[in-house]
């Protein structure tokens, strides 16, 4: 660039230099930081073709592989897939929601993050849109995989109240899950770390009641797998959507994800605050 | 004389260490103020102090005539930051990043678009704006990342070490912008380790060492403390033996050379004496008792 090309643009600013030199940022009002964040959040999805193939590819390899593969040999009556679907919505909650680690670490340690920090808005809301892109990528990953598995046999008895329910509780478990991944993600140091520490909790569905009932794991296992937050969630899904039993597990898996939502937001609040201005 | 910047005692811990052990600056509205020091010296934490990043352990600190611990929303509507890295999102092509920055700092979605258009020509990225900044060369990043802090031309702008890592051409291009938004009316607080950088560009350099200013004054004034002129001893490859600095009368060089040539080094195969004005590094040698950090004199 030559120096003419650029005084012109300079020169060509409309305001006079010295009034240009006192603008004022405006405050920003309402959500407007939110929906600028959740928009971008939404961009970056769109964009990063491993967690979009990760959220529409792997709820469709899964559903293929537990139906056709697992599923005889679990159960030879064929009626596997209507046992599995909840579980393997999770399964892919799980991944879905992990990438937000990786996006919040990232955003941590470029430091892009600081930078909206110095500027009048809630930088929070930074978070926030990384949150709800997380949730709507997912809730599409949940809609896959209940698609593919009607598909391949899957015959729910749920009545559309049924269904409004164990969406709700889906779209709750992927909020804690999140909101989890998040907190992990201003916890890590490097966003490899933050993939890394991630990592464990998606084995947490396999240690369940997602895909094979409790009652066949080894005495020691059973209470571990019985009272972890995975399994009444899957309970409570499989009760609205098949002809389950719904029980007390719907209050465990309300509480359960109320009370993961509430530990990592008052954790990452904690991080978020703590790590202003190092990097 | 109004002040955009009025610090006073600020005080830092980190754990066990000072950081920063009670530091005064004062910057004149306008003016381009240089904090140079080392790596360590309590550059970044004395920038992340005066955006609001970081609070104090002591002391007062006034930016744009408003309490940064009181008031750091109304500093915030009057700062921009351009941190050490790049902190421009990656994903988001350069265009897409300013116009976000656009819409945080309060333009509609269309005036957003049309300040960022203005930027890209002015930053020299028109071509590469619709290209996401992954694809970015170290300089056009750069060029991006202080194009942001630009989306709205705000009284006070610092900059964290703005050519660190960039070439001699990316440098001599950010220098130029960095002295037309001086030109512009904006405060320019800029820290470096590039003693070259604060002697060109700064009205008022502070030397900062160890969480403390240990000099400040305008370039010549620093040089001045030096005193006069340095004389140096060289080798046939030209690798410096001996460097002492005089007072700069008759009687002072001729110590010197004396002084050179009793430490014997004079004797090396080809070696030459020089004359020179001293620089920074002289001034940074004398005030601190040490050399600055090898990294710098590569920077000459």
């Amino acid at each position: 660039m030559t120096t003419t090309t650029s005084g012109a643009a300079f020169a060509g600013h409309a305001r006079p230099a010295t009034a240009s030199a006192s603008a004022l940022r405006p405050r920003l009002g309402g959500v407007t930081a939110e929906r600028i964040f959740i928009g971008r959040s939404f961009v970056h999805s769109v964009r990063d073709v491993e967690s979009m193939l990760m959220a529409v590819m792997l709820p469709v390899m899964l559903m293929l592989m537990f139906t056709w593969i697992f599923g005889n040999a679990i159960d030879p009556s064929g009626g596997y897939v209507d046992y599995v679907v909840p579980g393997i919505i999770l399964l892919c909650a799980g991944f879905g929601a992990s990438s937000t680690a990786v996006s919040v670490s990232r955003d941590m340690t470029t430091g892009v993050i600081d930078r909206f920090r110095t500027m009048p808005l809630r930088s929070g809301a930074v978070l926030t849109g990384h949150v709800v892109a997380s949730l709507a990528r997912n809730l599409v990953a949940t809609a896959v995989v209940i698609c593919v598995g009607l598909l391949v046999g899957f015959r729910p008895s749920a009545t559309p109240l049924d269904w409004v329910g164990a969406f709700a509780i889906i779209a709750l478990y992927i909020l804690a899950i999140t909101y989890l991944f998040a907190a992990i993600g201003l916890a890590a140091q490097t966003p490899e770390a933050a993939s890394g520490y991630g990592f464990i909790l998606l084995f947490l569905p396999y240690v369940s009641s997602a895909f094979v009932p409790v009652s066949t794991m080894p005495d020691w296992l059973q209470p571990i797998a019985e009272n972890q937050p995975i399994t009444p969630v899957i309970e409570t899904i499989r009760a609205l959507l098949t002809d389950a039993p719904l029980g007390q597990e719907a209050w465990w898996a309300v509480g359960w994800c109320v009370a993961i939502i509430a530990g990592a937001a008052l954790w990452g609040a904690w991080l978020f605050r703590r790590k202003a201005g190092r990097r | 004389m109004h002040l955009a910047i009025d610090a006073r005692g600020i005080r830092k811990r980190f754990g066990r260490t000072d950081v920063l052990a009670g530091l005064d600056l004062a910057v004149r509205a306008g003016t381009i103020f240089a904090l140079l020091g080392p790596n360590g010296s309590g550059k970044t934490t004395t920038i992340n102090i005066l955006t609001t990043l970081v609070q104090p352990d002591e002391g007062s600190v006034l930016v744009a005539g408003h309490d940064v611990a009181t008031a750091p929303e109304e500093v915030k509507r009057r700062i921009s930051l351009t941190g050490q890295a790049a902190a421009v999102d990656e994903v988001l092509s350069g265009a897409e990043n300013l116009v976000m920055f656009g819409r945080l700092s309060g333009l509609s979605t269309r005036d957003a678009r049309r300040r960022a258009d203005e930027l890209l020509l002015r930053f020299d990225l028109a071509e590469a704006g619709s290209r996401r900044v992954g694809t970015y060369s170290g300089g056009m990043r750069r060029r991006l990342d202080l194009a942001l802090s630009l989306v709205v031309e705000v009284p006070v702008i610092f900059l964290d070490e703005p050519t660190t890592g960039l070439d001699t051409r990316s440098r001599q291009e950010l220098w130029r912008v960095i002295r037309s938004l001086a030109d512009g009316g904006a405060t320019v607080f800029l820290t470096t380790q590039y003693l070259e950088e604060a002697d060109l560009l700064a009205d008022r350099i502070a030397v900062l060492d160890h969480g403390r200013i240990v000099a400040e004054g305008t370039a010549d004034e620093l040089k001045a403390l030096v005193g006069g002129e340095v004389v140096e001893l060289r080798d046939g490859e030209g690798v410096l033996l001996v460097e002492l600095p005089t007072d700069g009368s008759v009687h002072g060089l001729r110590r010197a050379v004396e002084e050179i040539d009793r430490q014997a080094a004079a004797g090396t195969d080809g070696a030459t004496v020089s004359i020179r004005r001293p620089s920074l590094d002289d001034v940074f040698l004398q005030i601190t008792g040490r050399d600055v950090a090898p990294e710098l004199q590569e920077s000459r």
